[in-house]
């Protein structure tokens, strides 16, 4: 198996949406981020949230009281349960960067015309030659 | 035992090395023992008024009572610890103490009058440096500060703060605002420049009730309640970035009890990890800016059963947070042979005399 799921077409996952897939037994959550696809594993590190369900925002950060910088470009992934904040371009944790990690999974998007080719597998759509896909890579993601 | 008074044991067998006690008092004897430091204005403010100095002394330690002077220390002819000769045979020869700090709590706070306020706090603090501090090398001292004004008490410590026995700005821990809150920032700005320590200690303004919500009833409930508001003002002076916007700033808690700062911490840490958008300054759990920050001192130190105490320090994670002190004249019975005993072989320095030598430079 080569550890390549298709989930949806491209096109029905929005710029700032997300969606919520099974994928080889994991709940896995892909967001679509200005036309950039990312994958995360839909479970808080912490205590097991359904992570993916949070609010997403930009990172606030500041060095001096009253002075804030907002970076709406670095979205955080927020815990619907305790609010903590993970990067979800890589599944980072913004109070913990070393210690705590949400598992992130690569986003592919392929044009239908090589999916049929294989190796990938396709659990729960039809792929047409005419679309592209999103392709979920259950491997380890290695970092851009 | 009562080991302030080295009751039933020496200094050697306490302790045999060094003393730094961070926490004791000057009384002013009377107001006609502040007049040569006062302006003739205020001298006659006071005398055609009949006035015998603000009333927050004698509420917040009622003057016949053990925690106002433990009855070995009462002098017969005059008010407690009112002069330098009776700090130096109560405290300072018996404990052959390196260095004191001496503060004057005189519940300045108390008054509303802007100017009486800020023309006491200057002379409370000219008869300190006059009559203790420079009378004895030993000493360093606390500043008082008009504390309902911004602007005064950061002109008053200016004024005095560059004194060479000056290391530490008096703040009452009940005030109108927290002192965290940017109103006060040019106080703190103050403390910062002039390389002071910012002294959190017992008292404050008329207004404000001693515990989270509201007066007690008896005086037993307010003296044992009153580390809500010291954690109150430690939560304030974190979660305002005090400590971005001054990296400098150092504060003893002082009298406030330190068992409890642990499981605050947890509980800020905890908060923080989720709620930090909110304070985004706060770079790093709450915890560890305490660490890096306060200081605690030991009189009274809230130590219940000695077999918990060890694990209660523990729980602080650090070596260097607390400073001892016998809070002079005040009682306590607290043993201070089974705090030693409970602090790791290499934190018993530091809690006699090097964290304080190292809080308040000396």
């Amino acid at each position: 198996m080569s550890g390549r799921h298709v989930v949806a077409r491209a096109a029905d996952l929005a710029d700032g949406e997300r969606m919520i897939v099974e994928v080889g037994g994991r709940s896995i959550g892909i967001f679509n981020v200005g036309g950039e696809y990312y994958g995360l594993l839909n479970r808080c590190p912490h205590q097991g949230a359904e992570m993916c369900k949070g609010q997403i925002g930009g990172t606030v950060s500041s060095s001096v009281p009253g002075e804030y910088h907002y970076d709406a470009g670095r979205k955080l992934l927020m815990c619907p349960w305790h609010g903590w904040e993970f990067d979800i371009r890589t599944g980072q944790s913004y109070i913990d960067p070393t210690g705590t990690r949400l598992r992130a999974f690569g986003i592919d998007v392929e044009p239908g015309a090589k999916l049929v080719e294989g190796p990938f597998v396709a659990e729960t759509i039809d792929v047409s030659v005419e679309d592209d896909y999103l392709v979920v890579n259950l491997r380890p993601r290695r970092s851009k | 035992m009562t080991t302030a008074t080295l009751e039933g044991t020496t200094r050697e067998q306490l302790w045999d090395g060094r003393v730094i006690d961070c926490d004791v008092h000057a009384n002013v004897p009377s107001i006609e023992a502040l007049f040569p430091y006062m302006d003739p204005l205020w001298v006659e403010w006071t005398t055609e008024r009949g006035w015998t100095g603000p009333a927050a002394v004698s509420m917040a330690y009622p003057p016949a009572s053990a925690r106002a002077c433990r009855e070995l220390w009462r002098p017969p002819d005059r008010p407690p610890a009112s002069s330098l000769e009776l700090l130096q045979e109560h405290i300072l020869e018996p404990w052959r103490t390196e260095r004191a700090v001496v503060s004057c709590y005189y519940g300045i706070d108390y008054l509303r009058h802007p100017d009486w306020a800020a023309a006491l706090a200057r002379a409370v603090n000219d008869w300190l440096v006059a009559e203790w501090l420079e009378r004895d090398p030993r000493l360093v001292g606390s500043l008082v500060v008009p504390a309902r004004d911004p602007a005064a008490m950061a002109a008053e410590i200016r004024r005095v703060g560059r004194h060479p026995q000056i290391v530490q700005v008096l703040l009452p821990v009940r005030n109108e605002r927290l002192w965290g809150q940017r109103v006060w920032h040019p106080v703190l700005a103050a403390i910062a420049e002039l390389d002071l320590v910012l002294g959190l200690h017992y008292g404050g303004t008329g207004e404000e009730a001693p515990s989270a919500t509201g007066w007690a009833s008896w005086y037993v409930e307010e003296y044992a309640a009153e580390w809500q508001s010291y954690a109150a003002q430690v939560t304030s002076l974190v979660a305002e970035g005090a400590f971005q916007r001054f990296p400098g700033l150092r504060v003893a808690v002082l009298e406030g009890g330190f068992t409890w700062v642990p499981a605050w911490c947890w509980r800020m840490n905890k908060e923080w990890k989720g709620l930090r958008r909110e304070v985004p300054w706060l770079d790093r759990p709450p915890l560890d800016i305490v660490r890096d920050h306060f200081r605690f001192s030991v009189a009274p130190a809230d130590i219940g059963p000695p077999e918990h105490l060890r694990r209660a320090i523990e729980w602080l994670e650090s070596d260097d947070a607390l400073m001892f002190a016998t809070d002079y004249p005040h009682e306590y019975q607290d043993d201070l042979g089974v705090l030693i005993e409970a602090l790791p072989e290499a934190a018993r320095p530091k809690l006699m005399s090097e964290s304080a030598r190292a809080w308040y430079r000396l």
